[in-house]
């Protein structure tokens, strides 16, 4: 039995519940929450080491065994990408109980974060289709439930658009899954890619692979992202962290498994589009970030650089290219989450989100500065921080593989990324300021160490890449052969 | 059977479509609730139809539905219930704050 | 304003019974025929709607002392519980057993795990639908 596989969903849920009960601690229920994903960070450790070891395994709820029942998959893929949102989440959490009001804290914030959290985990790990769809509903539940927090007019405002587009994104999700039941018969995703295979990938399935597309997309902000600078940039700086690191992380998760898993036989029409829905991800979110002068809005289109950036490697499709995807992927959910908290700090010390109310905060903050400064190398793509490593792979395999244009638009935006957050340096850091060292208002004790431990996973990733080699390479062999994950999930039936 | 709840399908796609497109909020959030129908009518006749039968297979049954489907859409519907609950009271919150139920009066500024 | 609604009161005061009746009837029937925990839950529910619109929230809420926000947590609990029980047993995550045991009244019962689950999904609808019809109703 690999009952410990269902633990990064159940574990949150569980705890979430009983911080319910709990409503009037709020320190307590930090504490409680952020234990609980280093538990969960622990697990899927072991978890990795496991799939390392053993292959890929899978937990069969209730005992009913695939194609009949709903499962949960564990391949090195999805348990790197547990592992780093659970760790990436309890840092968040940590700046949170440092940072957040009193109120936001007792309006349940640490339960819907635990509730989004085992969302997040589960569409990592499932292996069903329609399982992932009550999965991608958890999380936006959580999600809608975060974004209203706090009740300013702005954050409704912004909800309102943010729920309706989901409402809308998660009936083309029905639709989509609707067809695929009525042309394969099956949802369980080892299954209908095994069906797929057997009858060839014919127009009506490449039809419904579009339809997937565009939920996914709509999730991930791949090209359809237009709801996603006003969303990110309106609630509390630690739920635009949260959604900035993992929202759009899962969006594109998905994109990646149903793409390399079950839709990749028709590269020519799926990829194809997949590199120019990126490629225009790429320009749109690059003319964004350089466009506005809100440091949050510049961050939020960042997040949107990025996705285009890793489907990029999706629409390559080599070995090299997905390696690269999967180390961005990781590195991005950590920088994202480091830049919005830095940007969240220095909003909260100006007072202001604006650049030109910001000026010369390096005099008293240097360490904030210079915190903010590696992270702008690290999403650059600087070596030996932990951005290059990606960039170098996918950026070689389009170079192998002929795609010229993407490569030029992959490294263009890198520029316009070090150029946006350059600005917001140069700015905000420097300058004249005439403040006094004793007018500043000080910082918030203890509020940079959850940065700091963010800047240190940012190095220690890019230092240690050699250490997560293997369990990349086997992560993006698992999702080049589909053979591998069909065998482990329906072994044993045949 | 299944050609006419396509077209019943189609009908209330048209209309949630109509609904969602206009200003009022409250006629989106309508909008949203018949598109919910919509599709888990298209899940139900994905699994085929058959007149009098239910999804239950007991030990003297002769004939039963898919139930798979039904699962299916007893889930959505679970989902879509909680996720329309949520949009009216906020549509009701953003009304009290916001004083409007004019989507296009909610387009906002960046001066707040 | 008084409106008199003396009909609607006495009205209401039988069919909660009946209601709140057809809801569990609903909820123990749904192991073998149509009914279950949600659609239990949904009618019991309903019958707290009633009270509430028929009579105002501070006299229900003083006849029933519960928060339905933790009613629904609670229930979820429950839920979660009758899924993790059988990973101390060795079995999978939500596994399901039943047996049958001869009760006192009943005679020869039917006994399944899964009343528990279903148990919990009905505490946890009855908390939400509640909740979301106070939230919408209660005027700041």
């Amino acid at each position: 039995m690999n009952n410990l596989l269902v633990l990064p969903m159940l574990l949150p849920i569980v705890v979430g519940v009983l911080l319910i009960f709990l409503r009037t601690y709020g320190r307590v229920q930090a504490w409680i929450s952020i234990a609980s994903m280093l538990v969960t960070s622990g697990i899927s450790v072991y978890l990795l080491h496991k799939v390392q070891t053993d292959g890929i395994f899978r937990l069969d709820f209730g005992g009913w065994e695939p194609p009949f029942g709903i499962l949960f998959v564990a391949d090195s893929f999805s348990v790197l990408l547990v592992l780093t949102s659970s760790i990436v989440t309890a840092i968040c959490l940590s700046y949170a109980l440092i940072s957040t009001s009193k109120e936001l804290q007792t309006m349940y914030f640490y339960p819907s974060v635990l509730f989004l959290i085992a969302g997040v985990n589960g569409s990592f790990l499932t292996g069903d289709l329609f399982n992932l769809f009550v999965c991608f509903e958890v999380m936006l539940l959580s999600s809608y439930v975060l974004l209203t927090l706090g009740n300013s007019k702005r954050q409704l405002r912004e909800a309102i658009k943010y729920v309706s587009i989901n409402i809308v994104s998660s009936w083309f999700f029905l639709v989509a899954l609707a067809f695929l039941y009525g042309a394969v018969g099956t949802l369980n995703m080892a299954h209908v890619a095994e069906r797929v295979a057997e009858v060839g990938q014919t127009p009506l399935l490449t039809t419904i692979s579009i339809v997937f597309l565009i939920v996914f997309s709509l999730k991930a902000g791949l090209l359809l992202y237009f709801w996603l600078p006003g969303s990110y940039s309106s609630p509390p700086i630690v739920t635009s962290a949260l959604f900035g690191a993992l929202l759009t992380k899962v969006g594109i998760y998905a994109l990646f498994r149903t793409f390399s898993l079950i839709f990749y036989h028709q590269p020519e029409t799926t990829h194809l589009l997949i590199g120019i829905m990126a490629a225009l991800t790429l320009i749109g979110g690059s003319l964004g970030a350089i466009a506005f002068n809100d440091i949050r809005t510049i961050a939020a289109y960042n997040v949107v650089i990025a996705v285009g950036f890793i489907l990029v490697g999706l629409a390559i499709s080599t070995p090299a290219s997905i390696e690269g995807s999967i180390y961005y992927l990781i590195h991005d959910m950590v920088a994202k989450a480091l830049l919005f908290l830095l940007v969240g700090t220095m909003i909260t010390l100006s007072g202001t989100s604006k650049m030109a109310g910001m000026s010369g905060l390096m005099k008293n903050y240097p360490l904030l500065g210079w915190s903010f400064f590696v992270t702008m190398l690290s999403l650059a793509g600087i070596p030996p921080l932990s951005g290059f490593i990606g960039k170098v792979l996918i950026s070689g395999a389009a170079i192998d593989s002929g795609s010229y244009v993407l490569l030029a638009l992959a490294l263009l935006s890198s520029i316009f990324v070090l150029y946006s957050l350059l600005r917001v340096f140069k700015n905000c850091f420097w300058g004249e300021t005439i403040v006094s060292k004793e007018e500043q208002p000080p910082l918030r004790k203890g509020v940079l160490w959850p940065c700091l431990a963010l800047v240190l996973l940012t190095i220690g990733i890019g230092l240690g890449t050699e250490g997560m080699a293997p369990y990349v390479t086997d992560a993006a062999e698992t999702l080049l052969n589909p053979g591998i994950y069909i065998d482990a999930v329906l072994g044993l039936i045949q | 059977m299944e050609s006419l709840i396509i077209i019943l399908v189609g009908v209330l796609t048209t209309v949630a479509i109509y609904l969602v497109l206009s200003k009022n909020i409250v006629r989106v959030i309508l909008g949203t609730a018949i598109l919910s129908h919509a599709v888990h009518l298209l899940i139900l006749s994905m699994g085929g139809l058959k007149l009098g039968a239910v999804p239950l297979l007991g030990e003297e049954a002769e004939t039963y539905v898919d139930a798979l489907p039904q699962a299916l859409i007893l889930t959505a519907i679970v989902i879509s219930f909680a996720v329309t609950a949520f949009i009216l009271v906020l549509a009701y919150r953003a009304h009290q704050e916001l004083g409007t139920d004019n989507l296009s009066a909610m387009r906002g500024s960046d001066d707040e | 304003m008084n409106i008199n609604d003396v009909i609607l009161k006495t009205v209401s005061k039988a069919v909660v019974l009946i209601i709140l009746t057809f809801g569990i009837y609903l909820f123990f029937s749904g192991h073998n025929e149509p009914g279950g925990g949600f659609i239990g839950g949904l009618v019991i529910a309903s019958a707290f709607v009633l009270m509430f619109l028929s009579y105002d929230s501070e006299t229900v809420s003083g006849a029933l002392p519960i928060d339905f926000k933790k009613l629904s947590a609670l229930g979820v609990l429950l839920a979660m519980i009758s899924g993790i029980a059988p990973m101390f047993f060795g079995g999978a995550f939500l596994s399901q057993s039943f047996g049958y045991f001869d009760l006192p009244i009943f005679g020869k019962t039917e006994l399944a795990t899964v009343t528990v689950f279903e148990g919990g999904i009905a505490l946890t609808v009855v908390g939400v639908v509640v909740n979301i019809i106070l939230s919408i109703s209660e005027d700041e």
